[in-house]
């Protein structure tokens, strides 16, 4: 309804009097509408200076322009294109950290990305094929990890490597990240699946002296990478949940969507969220919390999957997503835990850490650095806010390279700058980007955790 | 189950912050949780104590001095004049602002070609002081659109300042577009590029057309855009070139003189262990006569913490630690009673720059912080306040934001953490 139309509204006799009451002329706000985030935003451009992407990019309009003010063009005018600087955006979501207003700046920018792909990028463009590729890591891994030695020595193979920037446009300068050659699910079905955490978590609870059958489960998001990439993270969560008497299920899951968003692969990201919900959903319902070992997963599970899909068991999942250390320091002692333990021989004891952008809009930005002042004898240094500035599939792009490596110029600086010369992290991408910057190994840390709390 | 802490503090701001570290500076664990980013982003990171008194037209020279004049439901008021000069004692051990120790006002000019009573200022703001000193030149750079250095320079010639000033607006050495943000010039700045074509760097291209407009100008005001973490040894290499002293002009939203107090809070936060959760707001509480525990929303979760003592920081009206609609006033998070007419016609003046009620809603508390019902009972045992969140004073008019902040933060910190020992 708009204002002309609200009865009793007669602009012709304005009421100057002081019996004035306002009346409500917008209806009720409902999930997807946007209005309310654009009516909030006071421009006030303190986003735009979060923007990692604005702050080396002359040629970035920024969020502020990305979100509210294009929104309200397209509100005006029907025939308003979404401008194309939609895609220089990497979807770091500082931008919603950042707003002292509330406005769902990240929200705007997926649904406006959403759009421009599908009604405007032209579907028979390499660009978009390319992104469809990138976007689809899980696609692409799944195939790998049929055969992950040869994927690996293919995907470092120069000269293929030169092919694939020539024709699809995506950076030869990053070593690939290497297949493992035994994926997290395939390692969890080996060692018994949920039967056998169900009988740790119990041996676990009768060692502490707990209920046998008290009731702490959780079910597993492990996402693409700790699967095929990194077992060794979903491996070591594992251990660290039974450790505190947790059982574990790895439900069947899709990819939790993330580098679809930052790609306006909206459907790519619909198919996989199906898949997620049909797996997750009866653990919910059964009374199982969800974790997650990434950031950008409990993010998307989080935040994207409410903003942008309306399914009945979004809402569900979203309110019982966790992150994996945050969940063990809202029901265990893990400070007390790490306060008796001692730090493991046979790991490194002092971290570059950086954390995530995802990790940040979560609260989680300082989680492992305050964490780990209780461990006497390691020493997690943060190496400040900066952006790492891979964002997932964006560093990846050929066109995109250049501004990647200049947004992580300060993260590379204070690595090197840090006491440590291993690094550390919770997003798989961050740690390509730390690695790629300074060749140090870069750790989870949950996988520090592991160390030190199980054998 | 649920995160612990001795002290649990609730909002990220200056009064945040301080009350933070105070308390962490008794002795006892901290966590200090903030909806967003510090509001310092969106403050001009000079710190007012008490610019103007109620109702008058001229600025106090005197703020400790002028506390008695103060109404007695006034913040300041309620503290007392001790608890507010131990409190900004502490914030110049804290900070390094200059003026640590100083009884007076200074008065430093605007963006806008105001000036305003301060009562600590960053370094690189200093040599700006409108009370004394040399010719001033104020430079603005085309492309920041927030600084019209001529029009700056003509009001305060206006204004009567006993110097001269000339303004002056230079292009800006490397081309930017038209709506470049402020963080793109201080990054810029701090990475310092060489220019195209000069073979210079740029803060050799700015020295040198500052250079050539200086005159008889015996210091040089810029807008605040000169770097992010380095503003001092930019500012040491722009003097050393003009040979005279350089100095940055408070900016408008979003404001890195702000942007770089928080940096320095957050390291002292850091320094004395204080845990920090930004980027989610409390939504709920469990609680009867005492606050068991809060929930941090995140997006759908509901994150619980618990705490024996906790602080209330969550700002004023514009901080949304005040909320209203059309029919009431409220504290979103506990409920906390707060005073207002009930007649909304009431809340405001009619005069647009009048006296509005509004600006002085907030919580209302005794001595001890703690909010207090509609009857004068104490809200919840273990809850303090601080900051705008507490009623009373008129901030903007008074000019006295900060102070109020860090003497109500203090106050509120030390006292949780005395009880939580």
């Amino acid at each position: 309804m708009s204002d002309a139309e609200q009865p009793g509204f007669a602009p012709t006799q304005p009421n100057t009097g002081t019996e004035f009451e306002p009346v409500q002329v917008f209806p009720e706000v409902t999930d997807s509408d946007l209005r309310s985030g654009a009516d909030s935003c006071y421009k006030c451009s303190t986003c735009d200076v979060n923007c990692p992407v604005a702050a080396v990019d002359d040629s970035f309009p920024g969020p502020k322009f990305q979100g509210p003010e294009q929104w309200r063009l397209h509100q005006r005018d029907e025939e308003h294109e979404i401008d194309d600087s939609i895609m220089s955006c990497s979807n770091c979501m500082r931008c919603d950290n950042a707003c002292p207003s509330g406005v769902p700046l990240s929200q705007m920018h997926n649904t406006a990305r959403a759009e421009y792909v599908s009604e405007q990028m032209s579907h028979r463009s390499v660009e978009y094929w390319r992104n469809r590729l990138l976007s689809n890591y899980r696609l692409s891994a799944w195939a790998a990890s049929k055969a992950p030695r040869v994927a690996n020595w293919m995907l470092n193979f120069g000269p293929a490597r030169q092919l694939l920037e020539a024709t699809l446009g995506i950076t030869a300068e990053r070593e690939f990240p290497a297949f493992a050659t035994e994926t997290f699910r395939r390692w969890w079905q080996r060692r018994g699946g949920a039967a056998a955490s169900r009988a740790r978590a119990v041996a676990a609870r009768r060692r502490q002296g707990l209920d046998p059958d008290a009731d702490k489960k959780v079910a597993y998001f492990h996402g693409c990478y700790s699967n095929y990439n990194t077992p060794e993270v979903g491996r070591a969560l594992v251990r660290v949940y039974e450790h505190f008497g947790y059982e574990v299920v790895v439900p069947k899951q899709g990819c939790s969507g993330t580098p679809m968003f930052a790609n306006g692969m909206i459907d790519d990201a619909a198919r996989h969220k199906d898949r997620t919900l049909e797996g997750f959903t009866p653990k919910l319902d059964a009374g199982y919390d969800v974790i997650a070992s990434c950031t950008s997963c409990s993010m998307a599970l989080r935040q994207e999957y409410p903003e942008l899909f309306e399914d009945a068991g979004v809402d569900a999942l979203a309110g019982r997503t966790y992150e994996g250390i945050e969940y063990l320091r809202i029901h265990e002692d893990l400070p007390g835990a790490l306060a008796e333990a001692e730090a493991p021989a046979d790991f490194p004891d002092a971290f570059a850490y950086h954390a995530p952008c995802h990790a940040r809009n979560q609260g989680l930005a300082r989680q492992a650095v305050e964490l780990f002042r209780h461990l006497e004898g390691v020493t997690i240094e943060d190496v400040g806010e900066s952006c790492s500035g891979i964002s997932g599939t964006y560093g990846w792009k050929q066109e995109k390279y250049e501004v990647s490596m200049q947004i992580g110029e300060d993260m590379f600086e204070h690595m090197h700058d840090a006491a440590g010369t291993t690094g550390m992290t919770e997003c798989p991408t961050c740690a390509m980007q730390m690695e790629h910057g300074t060749s140090y190994p870069i750790r989870h840390p949950l996988e520090l955790l592991a160390a030190v709390l199980t054998d | 189950m649920a995160i612990e802490s001795d002290v649990l503090v609730i909002g990220g701001g200056l009064a945040g912050m301080m009350s933070a570290l105070a308390a962490a500076e008794e002795g006892a664990s901290v966590r200090l949780i903030s909806y967003k980013q510090s509001t310092l982003r969106q403050a001009s990171g000079l710190i007012d104590l008490l610019g103007y008194l109620p109702g008058e037209q001229r600025p106090v020279v005197s703020p400790y001095e002028a506390i008695g004049a103060l109404p007695a439901e006034h913040p300041y008021a309620i503290l007392g004049v001790d608890r507010v000069r131990a409190a900004m004692d502490r914030f110049d051990t804290t900070v390094g602002y200059d003026g640590g120790g100083a009884e007076r006002n200074t008065l430093v000019a605007t963006h806008a070609g105001g000036y305003k009573p301060t009562f600590r200022t960053p370094q690189s703001v200093t040599p700006g002081a409108l009370a004394d000193g040399g010719a001033m030149l104020l430079v603005g750079f085309d492309p920041i659109t927030d600084f019209d250095a001529p029009f700056a320079a003509a009001m305060l010639t206006e204004a009567g300042v006993p110097f001269e000033v000339h303004g002056e607006t230079l292009p800006f050495p490397i081309e930017q577009a038209s709506d470049a943000g402020i963080g793109r010039f201080a990054a810029l700045i701090e990475e310092d590029p060489a220019v195209p074509a000069t073979g210079r760097t740029l803060r050799e291209s700015i020295a040198t057309a500052i250079g050539a407009v200086l005159g008889e100008a015996e210091r040089v005001g810029v807008p605040a855009i000169l770097g992010t973490q380095e503003s001092a040894s930019i500012i040491a290499e722009l003097e050393a070139a003009l040979g005279v002293p350089v100095f940055e002009v408070p900016m408008g939203p979003p404001s890195l003189l702000g942007s770089r107090l928080e940096a320095e809070l957050h390291a002292a936060l850091d320094r004395a262990g204080v845990s920090m959760e930004l980027g989610n707001p409390v939504v709920d509480a469990d609680a009867d006569a005492r606050i068991s525990t809060v929930y941090v929303e995140k997006n759908h979760a509901q994150i619980p913490y618990a705490a024996s003592e906790y602080v209330l920081a969550t700002g004023g009206l514009v901080g949304k630690g005040v909320g209203s609609d059309r029919s009431q006033v409220h504290e979103p998070v506990f409920g906390c009673h707060i005073p207002h007419p009930a007649d909304r016609s009431d809340w405001y003046d009619d005069d647009v720059f009048g006296a509005h009620p509004f600006a002085r809603f907030g919580v209302r508390v005794g001595g001890d912080l703690r909010p207090q019902t509609a009857d004068g009972a104490i809200e919840y045992q273990n809850l303090r306040a601080a900051g705008s969140v507490i009623g009373g004073a008129d901030f903007a008019k008074e000019k006295s934001g900060s102070g109020i902040s860090i003497a109500t933060g203090v106050a509120a910190g030390t006292a949780a953490a005395e009880e939580a020992a």
